[in-house]
């Protein structure tokens, strides 16, 4: 079976949620919608205080190209426009809306019936998914619209569909699948029609051996042309873009270049999801599946939640805070980020929340490098964690960028895999953003 | 015998050989340094610290004798009375640079800034900085986890683990900026150290709104520009609901400080106020 060829590691799968049915989560009161919850410029307010909003309407416009519109996820009057913590961990312009009843816009189609044919051109199909304001929903929240338009002279070969969902404790892909796998299929049709492709292959790891039989039989069934599923071995972090091209296809993107560079377009299960209902329903990016799981948490699941709900408020529908909490990480617990409060909306990114238990969240004490080199086999990039992280903690740029630190997916396997605890990970990730930030320096100035 | 005799000669015929190629090579390859360099360089502190953005001191002396004039040259650590040195050796003027000091422009201690969570990942500001707000309610203030510390080369700087915010010692501190630059949160300062080192500043760097600053923190800075006010001076600015005083104008009648809701503005080594004696000689 197929898999990647550099690194990677074998983390605890702990899929508490699997297979359980997708709920609703009732309205808040308030739903806080971050005007730059995704990779690019933040978008800008179109309405003002006190503007009455319905669901589905746009309330913020892109703010460049690369960026991304933000539709109202409810239906009442604009309370304010402030900055709000949320899960970057500090302050963001967003949009707080008071709820009032649930009116939709007349244009989107609420009705369950899936909608196959689509007659619209490329150039359409892509205009409709910026439109809709559609993210990258497998965390990176990149605006899915620029990846769609590949670069002058440059064609796409082959639309890679990631629906390997590595992270342990998520699964809220995986449940996707099971329950809206005929509109998946189409949202595939039109990426592929979007691209001018003729292939398509959805990428699923094979411990949701379900949702790779379901697939495979629904594409027999319904005749879907072109598109093929390809069971994965499970590995860590195969559900990254160059990982799972590697994967797939055999080809590696060169460092530093995009995916388009090999011929593939990589996009996620979920995202497709959101493009079909976006293209056929003409429903914008108002909602999401987010998995609340963790050891102690009394109804682990995964559920549907208006954009911009508090965290806490999707939290009490799996049954509060479990009472020997020790982190609550936003996201999986490879590459999630810890939150330090409930307040926080649920944003286009936020794939899940996770509650670890104080013996899972305690972090040991660091000791010194053995140089037993597990850091350096486990990394999926074939960098030398050990090393970029000790020229990261003494500010030695320059050779940081000599090293590639730029590669870095800050996947987390080398923090994982390290026998002595080190912080690998932190220090790369602090080095890499300085680097970045120089690189980026330098090719303004040219 | 013979054997000696015949190294003696070979070695000896070697070595006046090497003499003389490495004479002529001197000759060619000879680099003018000015002796002046020298000279300044033995009158500058030696600690290399890069305070005056030149790499050590032979390159802050170099700079010296190769600038024009010394009017933009100032070595923060040995301040004027080394640069009176410097100008003496070059024979050029040095304008008169005044004496300036570090401030820490954070009082969130524990006691005026609840802990809203707990920080358990690397111990270094920086990186705390690139992942999120901080221990408290303030996404401004200080981090407290020495990243100016471990920069300052003076021991000038320590961490009150009481408190969690730098203290200064005014009196090793050379005023190089290197905690300034540590700082990721820009919230140490380098100010005029005033007459009998006095001063006053703002203490805080919070540019959230009045109720959300004095929320997070007891002594923040609300933006109320009450000290814009009563300055007679115009030396206040408030910004981003954030005043600043600025040290050029400040006249240190300490108006501000009695004003200032909060107690974000600090006032160092004044004597006590005159009500403040009457009232405690009265008890």
């Amino acid at each position: 079976m197929k898999t990647f060829k550099i690194g990677g590691v074998h983390p605890a799968e702990n899929k508490f949620s699997a297979g359980k049915r997708i709920i609703d989560t009732p309205l808040p009161k308030q739903v806080i919608i971050p005007l730059a919850a995704y990779i690019g410029a933040p978008s800008v307010p179109v309405v003002a205080k006190g503007d009455q909003v319905k669901v589905g309407q746009l309330v913020g416009k892109a703010g460049g190209y690369v960026s991304s519109n933000v539709h109202s996820s409810v239906s009442g009057k604009v309370a304010k426009i402030e900055p709000a913590l949320d899960a970057s961990g500090y302050k963001r312009m967003s949009m707080f809306i008071d709820v009032e009843g649930d009116e939709w816009l007349d244009t989107i189609d609420r009705t369950p019936d899936v909608v196959r044919e689509c007659k619209l051109t490329p150039e359409e199909i892509v205009k409709k998914i910026a439109d809709a304001g559609i993210v990258g929903l497998g965390g990176a929240t990149f605006p899915a619209h620029v990846k769609l338009t590949p670069p002058p002279g440059k064609k796409a070969e082959v639309l890679i569909i990631n629906a390997v969902e590595c992270e342990p404790y998520l699964t809220c892909d995986h449940q996707l699948m099971l329950e809206h796998s005929e509109e998946i299929l189409v949202g595939v049709t039109i990426l592929m029609k979007a691209l001018q492709v003729n292939r398509a292959v959805i990428g699923i790891e094979n411990n949701k051996s379900d949702a790779i039989e379901l697939m495979q039989r629904q594409i027999r069934v319904l005749s879907f042309q072109g598109i093929e599923v390809q069971p994965l071995k499970v590995k860590y972090p195969q559900g990254g873009e160059k990982q799972l091209i590697d994967a797939i296809t055999g080809r590696q993107v060169p460092s530093g270049a995009l995916p388009i560079e090999v011929g593939a377009v990589v996009q996620n299960v979920a995202t497709t999801f959101a493009i079909y209902e976006a293209v056929q329903k003409n429903k914008p990016l108002i909602d999401r599946i987010v998995t609340i799981t963790g050891k102690s948490m009394l109804n682990p699941g995964n559920y549907r939640v208006r954009l911009g709900t508090p965290l806490k408020n999707v939290v009490e529908q799996a049954g509060g805070i479990p009472a020997d909490t020790g982190k609550i990480v936003a996201g999986g617990p490879m590459m999630g980020r810890a939150v330090a409060s409930l307040d926080i909306p649920t944003a286009k990114g936020s794939a899940g929340v996770l509650f670890l238990n104080e013996k899972e969240a305690r972090r040991h004490a660091p000791s010194n490098c053995i140089r037993c080199a597990k850091c350096v086999s486990a990394c999926p990039m074939g960098l030398e964690p050990f090393l970029l992280a000790r020229l990261a903690d003494r500010h030695m740029w320059d050779e940081l960028e000599a090293n590639r630190v730029y590669d870095c997916i800050e996947c987390g396997s080398c923090s994982y895999t390290c026998p002595a605890y080190r912080p690998l990970l932190d220090n790369i990730r602090y080095g890499k953003a300085t680097v970045m930030g120089i690189m980026r320096a330098r090719n303004a100035k040219k | 015998m013979n054997v000696i005799v015949i190294s003696l000669i070979t070695l000896g015929v070697i070595g006046a050989l090497a003499a003389v190629i490495l004479y002529f090579v001197a000759k060619k390859f000879y680099v003018y340094e000015d002796p002046r360099v020298d000279e300044v360089e033995a009158v500058l502190p030696g600690a290399n610290c890069g305070g005056c953005g030149y790499p050590g001191c032979h390159g802050f002396a170099d700079a010296c004798v190769k600038a024009d004039d010394l009017g933009k040259m100032l070595c923060p650590v040995g301040g004027a009375p080394t640069m009176e040195k410097v100008g003496a050796i070059l024979g050029k003027t040095v304008a008169a640079a005044e004496p300036t000091v570090a401030v820490v422009r954070c009082n969130g201690t524990c006691e005026h800034r609840p802990r809203t969570n707990e920080y358990d990942g690397v111990k270094s500001c920086a990186i705390a900085h690139s992942l999120y707000g901080g221990e408290t309610g303030c996404a401004f203030g200080c981090l407290g986890l020495g990243d100016c510390e471990a920069a300052c080369q003076f021991d000038a700087l320590h961490i009150n683990p009481e408190t969690g915010i730098p203290e200064i010692d005014e009196e090793k501190c050379t005023s190089c900026g290197a905690c300034v630059k540590a700082c990721p949160r820009q919230l140490i300062e380098l100010r005029k150290k005033g007459p009998k080192s006095r001063r006053i500043y703002v203490a805080c760097r919070n540019k959230d709104k009045g109720a959300v600053a004095r929320k997070a923190c007891e002594v923040a800075c609300i933006g109320c520009s009450k000290c814009v006010k009563v300055c007679a001076f115009e030396a206040i600015t408030v910004t981003d609901n954030l005043a600043y005083i600025d040290p050029q104008k400040c006249r240190l009648c300490r108006k501000c400080v009695a004003e200032c809701p909060t107690g974000a503005i600090t006032e160092v080594n004044f004597p006590p106020r005159k009500e403040a004696v009457e009232a405690a000689s009265a008890e």
